[in-house]
Formats: C-alpha cells, structure tokens, sequence
C-alpha cells in the first residue's frame, strides 16, 4: 500500500516537473555562447566590447558573448593549441601577419555574404587596400577591425635640450628625410638617453623595421610571394643605413638594450598612433609631437599594421557569429571602436570623425599621420607559413647585429635560407 | 569408510576444495595493493602512457591544425628528420648545454656541499640560502636575470664599476650559451647540494679516523673515501641532471628565444617552435620521440656504468 503511494507521488511529480523540464531543454538548445580570443586585457577595450555584445543580445536575446584575453606575447600559440585541443573559439583576433595562413586555410568563414545582407552595413566602403590581405578569390573571409598607420612619437623636450631642430619644424622646412631624423637622434642620444626606437622590433620582430626599409622601397619578397629579396639593392642600403644608425652613429639602441619612449627615456620612436595611450601624464608628461615617417630616398611612404577577426568555419554556430561580427563592425560600432582602432571605413577617414575618437590628437596629426596613412599605406609583411619564415630570417639576421657584419652577406644568407620556404 | 565419487575424487576432499573462500588472504593483500597504486597508476596512464602513444601516432602524421587536416603520411616526418639541416645544430646546443650543466652543476652542488658540511655557527642559515632559489618560480628567476644580463643591465653595470667593459651577454653565441647554463645551475645547483650534503653526512666517519691514522691527507681522504662513498648519489643526481637538462624550455624561451642565431635553440625548443609556433605537430612529434629515445638510452647507459662507477650501492 505504502509503495503504491510512494508510486502515485513520484508520477505526479513527475508529471508537473516533466513540460518545465522540457521547456528547460528547449531554452539551453536555442541559447548561443559565443567566444571571441583577443589579445587586448585593457579595461576600456573590455568595457565597449561588453556593450556592443549586450546591445547585440537586445536584437538576439539567445546569444551571449564572451571575450576571452589571451597574452600578446603568446597569442597565436594559444590560438592555435585551442584549435589543436578541439577547443576553437567562435571567433579571433588576428594578426596581420597570419592573415595568409588563416584565410587560405580554410578554417575561415566566408563573411561578404553576410555583410552584404546586413542593413546598412556598407562593405564598400571599407577600401580594397585594407581588405586585400584578408580575402581570397573575391570573398572576405576576416573583417580589418584595426588598420593603424605607424608615425613617430617625437619627445620635443629632450630634442630640444640637445640643441636639435624638432621633427615638426624639418616638416615645415621640407628637410624631414631619413638622414636628417637619424642626425637628430645621434645628437639627442646622450646622457643615458636614446634617439630612435623602432617599438617592439628588439631585434626579433624583423618586420617593424618595414616603417624604415619602405622609405628605400625595401620588401622582403616579391609582390607574389614567391622570390626572396632580401639581398636586392633597395634592402641592402636600408639595411646599410639601419646597421649604421647602431653601430657607427648610435641613434638606434643596440641589441639587448632596453629603452622606453614613454618613459621619457628616447627622443623617439616609431610605432603605431594606438600607442598614444601610453603616454605620460603629470609630473612624468613631456611635450610630445606625432609625425609622419621620414622620406626615404624612394620619396614618400606609410605604413600600416592591421588586426582582424575571424568566424571560424568548425564553431557549430559559424552564422550567429558571422551576424555577431557585422553588427560590431557596422557604421555605427566601427564609430565607437574607432576610438581604440583605427577604421578603414571611409566616412570615418576625416578629422572631424576622428577628433571625437581621438582626442589626444590634434586635426594636423590626424591628418598627416592617420588619414593619409591608412589612404596610401601598404601592410606590414606577411606571408604563409609566416611564424617559420619570421623564425628563419631572425636567426639569420643576428649576425647582422654586430659592429663588424658584412651587410650583404648576411642578408644573401637570408635569402639562401628562406627561399625554399617561400 | 570413505565414499568415492563418480569422477574418483574422494567426497571429503571435494568438500573441502568447494568451500575455499574467493577472498583468499593473497587476493586480499593483492587487491589492497592494487587500490594503494591505483591513483599513481591512473595518472601514469592518463598522463604519460596514453599521451606517449598519441605522440607516436601523431609523428606519423601530417597535422594542420588551421585546415583540420590530419593526413597518415607514414615514416614521412621520420626521413624529414634526417634529413632536416637544423637538427645538426640543434642537437650540438643541445649536447652542449647539457654537458656544461651538468658539470657546472655537479661540481659546484659538491663544493658547497663539502664546503656546508661542517659544524659552524650559523651553518643553517647558508644552506637555507643557497637552497632558496630552488623554490623560487623559474620564470620569475630568469626574467630577473634577463635585466641583469643585458648589455645595459646589471651585470655589466657592476663590472664597469671595476673598470671592465662586459659583453653583451645574451647577444653573442658563446656567451649567451654560458649564461643561459649559469642561470641554470644557480637556479637548481641546491637541489643537488642538499643530496649530497645528505650523502656525506652518511659517510661513517671512523673510515675517515682510520685513514688519519694511516697518515693519508685529506685530498687522498677525499678521493679515496668520500667520492665512492657518494658515489650512488652522484649516479643518482648525474641522471635528474642530464634528463632535466634535456628539458629545458623557459629559461631559452625568456632569456634568447634560441637565438642568437640557432646558437641557445635546443631540442625542446625547436620542438616547441615547429609544434606550436609553425603549427607542424605532426614534425613536433617526430622530434618528442627523438627526445624520449635519447633520454631513454641516456639513462639506460648511466644506469649500465654503475656497476663499474659506483663502489658501494645499498
């Protein structure tokens, strides 16, 4: 009798549990977790991606995004030891330099589809420059979320303190060339102080010396990617002229030498305008300048580096989160982002846009560095197999950073070593 | 009179077989046994075995992570490997650096620990000292040596105060290799020092009265008594020592990324570059194996060489 009970009370139970159960099951299947990998831990970074992600989840109640911050140093190591694991985010950052492999791998989501169904999203607007190393056969397979030119970061005090003409006033003058910037840190390097820092190259990262080369119009393989060039005359004298600046004229900090810019400790250094953030404030501040790189002897140039993100292909929700992508990438959050990276939308390329977003910069500086920039840049190098290719060619060029090296030796060696790879 | 069953054994005998318990005393003690490992034994398989097996399987194969290919390519990766023109070089770092620990290490871990065996006030205080870094984290430690050791760091700071214009440590093949073994050895050398502090005060000291009888001096004591006292500590600390060697990773990858040149890339690290770095885990595998072999039959000779180098083994 009492078993019988106990019967009746568990199928009533189970009856009344049974359509929330359901019900239950049915919400946990439409709900959609997206993941994102960036390289960026900056809280006001963070603060806007959550807001465009909970705008996006008032249009799409089910999807919810999360940013995942992995270290800069070792990003596309984790990246890729996710995807090795199984565990593949939704969606990723990725370097300009790993553009080539990521989209003719396959692992990529075609987007021009989606963007292009997107209301109001305008993808013709966004230039083909900026888009050309993220596409392939015609579609666009990750969208160029950061497209930031490189200038120089000038510290007028310790310039001027060395009885320097400011690069402000060589602009002015016509005279802002290479030789004259390099004269001006030789003769400002001094007191425990350097002249110019090429930021983050330390002599590993061999391709931010591109902000340099390009003025000789230097590149290290053919526009096909398919011949080395290192050991072409252009590339020779850059090098030439680089080696010099170190060795014989000390504006350049020598290998294993570690000096801040914005510590106030060198007259200046050549890095991307996002940097602007780092700069001093109060008692530490100096009066700064952000100009255009100099003219080299191949006459005028810039330089861009690009950061861009991915759906990947494998994500059992690829769609949502190609949709997720356009709606943060649309006009109207490509306006909000702009103010951390640099869009290459067009109707965000004029002062008054860019003023709102950054103000740290003045109309001139904005419009010599970034919009002519992103307008006539060419991207920092990068080809398949990039992460070989750059391990190669920076092993071969520490023989190249000694006071004795034999410039054109060492980058033959170069080419002997990653042509099979190219 | 007993009764005889049909296939002849007696009854009494059947009986007796029938009512022998399952849970003999043996099964028990042999189950207790099998429970008390169990956990080792389930991490060793979960941790080591399996992955040891996925790591061969993998070295036969062409792994691209980014396009989700997993291709069986056979002996590929192998003949890749004989025929890779950087392995030379990095198997000569490799040897290298293990040879310069391991007698950097082992001699300096038995000077300190000759020298710390003593009855001195404040004795205590030394060894604690020269035990700490063992304890210290490894990337911390060589983060810090790494601004000591730059061209503008401290090192060459202090020697330019003595009139001495250091070199750029970690810029140049020979030094860069010496310093990256320094910081190695100052990082683990208490390890070894407190093993054989351990050993030599295990040593029975009447050996040492009878040889002071005999006249022998102490270098003779030493060398006569003490180093094959120790000798299964040294067997001991030589293998730890040169496995560990073969392992090392953090300290090329903060201090020279294997540079300059291939001159600090070392098997683990060329292994870590061409898995994680160039993507190619199926190559990266290949490498794991290379490693394994060469641990394995490294310390298959050490262990073969006891019985003719170590003199008194317990």
């Amino acid at each position: 009798m009492k078993r019988f009970a106990y019967l009746k009370s568990a199928t009533a139970a189970l009856a009344v549990a049974a359509p929330v159960l359901f019900s239950g099951a049915a919400l946990a299947q439409d709900a959609v977790n997206l993941r994102m990998t960036i390289w960026s831990a900056n809280e006001a970074h963070l603060n806007l991606f959550n807001e465009i992600a909970a705008d996006f989840k008032k249009e799409h109640p089910n999807v919810t995004v999360t940013y995942d911050s992995l270290p800069f140093d070792t990003y596309m190591t984790t990246l890729t030891t996710q995807i090795a694991g199984g565990n593949a985010p939704d969606l990723a950052w990725i370097f300009e330099t790993g553009a080539a492999d990521f989209v003719s791998s396959g692992a990529l989501y075609p987007l021009t589809e989606t963007f292009e169904a997107t209301e109001g999203y305008n993808l013709g607007e966004v230039s083909e420059g900026a888009t050309a190393i993220w596409q392939q056969d015609g579609t666009l397979y990750a969208y160029p979320f950061s497209t930031s030119p490189f200038g120089i970061f000038v510290n007028n005090d310790l310039i001027r303190a060395a009885g320097q003409t400011t690069p402000a006033e060589l602009i002015a003058a016509g005279e802002w060339t290479w030789d004259k910037a390099m004269e001006v840190a030789a003769a400002s390097a001094k007191d425990g102080k350097a002249g110019l820092i090429v930021r983050d190259f330390n002599y590993q990262m061999w391709q931010n010396l591109a902000s340099i080369w390009r003025g000789w119009g230097a590149a290290p393989w053919s526009q096909d990617g398919a011949t080395c060039t290192f050991a072409e005359q252009p590339m020779v004298e850059a090098m030439t002229f680089i080696h010099d600046a170190i060795f014989d004229k000390h504006a350049m900090p020598g290998p294993g030498e570690d000096v801040d810019f914005f510590a106030g400790n060198a007259a200046m250094t050549i890095t991307q305008i996002s940097r602007a953030s780092l700069l001093p404030k109060g008692e530490d501040a100096f009066e700064w300048d952000l100009v255009p790189l100099p003219q080299g002897p191949a006459g005028e140039y810039a330089l861009i580096g690009q950061a861009g993100i991915g759906v990947f292909q494998s994500g059992k929700n690829a769609e949502t989160a190609a949709q997720f992508l356009a709606f943060m990438t649309n006009p109207a959050n490509s306006a909000k982002l702009a103010q951390f990276f640099p869009s290459a939308r067009q109707s965000l390329l004029n002062v008054a846009a860019l003023s709102k977003t950054n103000p740290l910069l003045s109309p001139e500086q904005l419009e010599t560095v970034v919009i002519k920039g992103i307008a006539t840049g060419t991207v920092i190098p990068g080809h398949t197999d990039f992460a070989q290719i750059q391990q190669t060619v920076r092993a071969e060029l520490d023989a190249l950073w000694r006071p004795d090296a034999d410039v054109k030796a060492v980058l033959e060696s170069v080419c002997s070593r990653i042509s099979p790879l190219l | 009179m007993s009764t005889v069953a049909a296939n002849g054994t007696p009854a009494k005998e059947r009986k007796v077989a029938r009512k022998r318990p399952f849970w003999t005393m043996e099964r028990r003690d042999s189950l207790a046994g099998y429970l008390f490992i169990a956990p080792q034994l389930a991490g060793i398989i979960t941790f080591v075995l399996i992955p040891l097996g996925l790591v061969f399987w993998y070295s036969m194969h062409e792994w691209n992570v980014l396009g989700a290919r997993f291709n069986y390519v056979g002996s590929r990766n192998y003949e890749q490997l004989l025929s890779d023109p950087a392995l030379l070089e990095v198997l000569g770092a490799t040897g290298i650096f293990s040879a310069g620990l391991v007698v950097f290490n082992l001699s300096l871990a038995l000077l300190l620990a000759v020298l710390l065996d003593q009855k001195l006030k404040g004795i205590t205080v030394y060894r604690t000292l020269f035990f700490s870094p063992v304890v210290v984290s490894l990337v911390a430690w060589t983060i810090v040596w790494r601004f000591l050791l730059q061209n503008n760091g401290g090192i060459n700071s202090i020697l330019l105060l003595t009139g001495v214009e250091g070199p750029n440590w970690l810029r140049n093949p020979t030094t860069a290799m010496i310093s990256v073994i320094v910081v190695q050895v100052f990082k683990n050398v208490g390890l070894n020092m407190v093993l054989f502090l351990a050993a030599l005060q295990g040593v029975p000291r009447e050996l040492y009265e009878a040889a002071r009888v005999d006249g022998a001096p102490r270098f003779k004591q030493f060398r006569r008594i003490t180093l094959p006292m120790i000798s299964p500590t040294i067997l001991l600390t030589s293998i730890i020592t040169i496995v560990g060697s073969l392992q090392v990773f953090a300290q090329i990858a903060v201090l020279t990324q294997g540079g300059p040149g291939m001159s600090t890339t070392v098997l683990v690290y060329y292994l870590y570059q061409q898995a994680f770095q160039f993507h190619r885990f199926g190559y990266g595998s290949t490498l794991s194996i290379l490693l394994f072999v060469i641990v394995a039959v490294l310390t298959f000779v050490q262990w073969q060489m006891r019985r003719r180098l170590v003199f008194y083994e317990r």
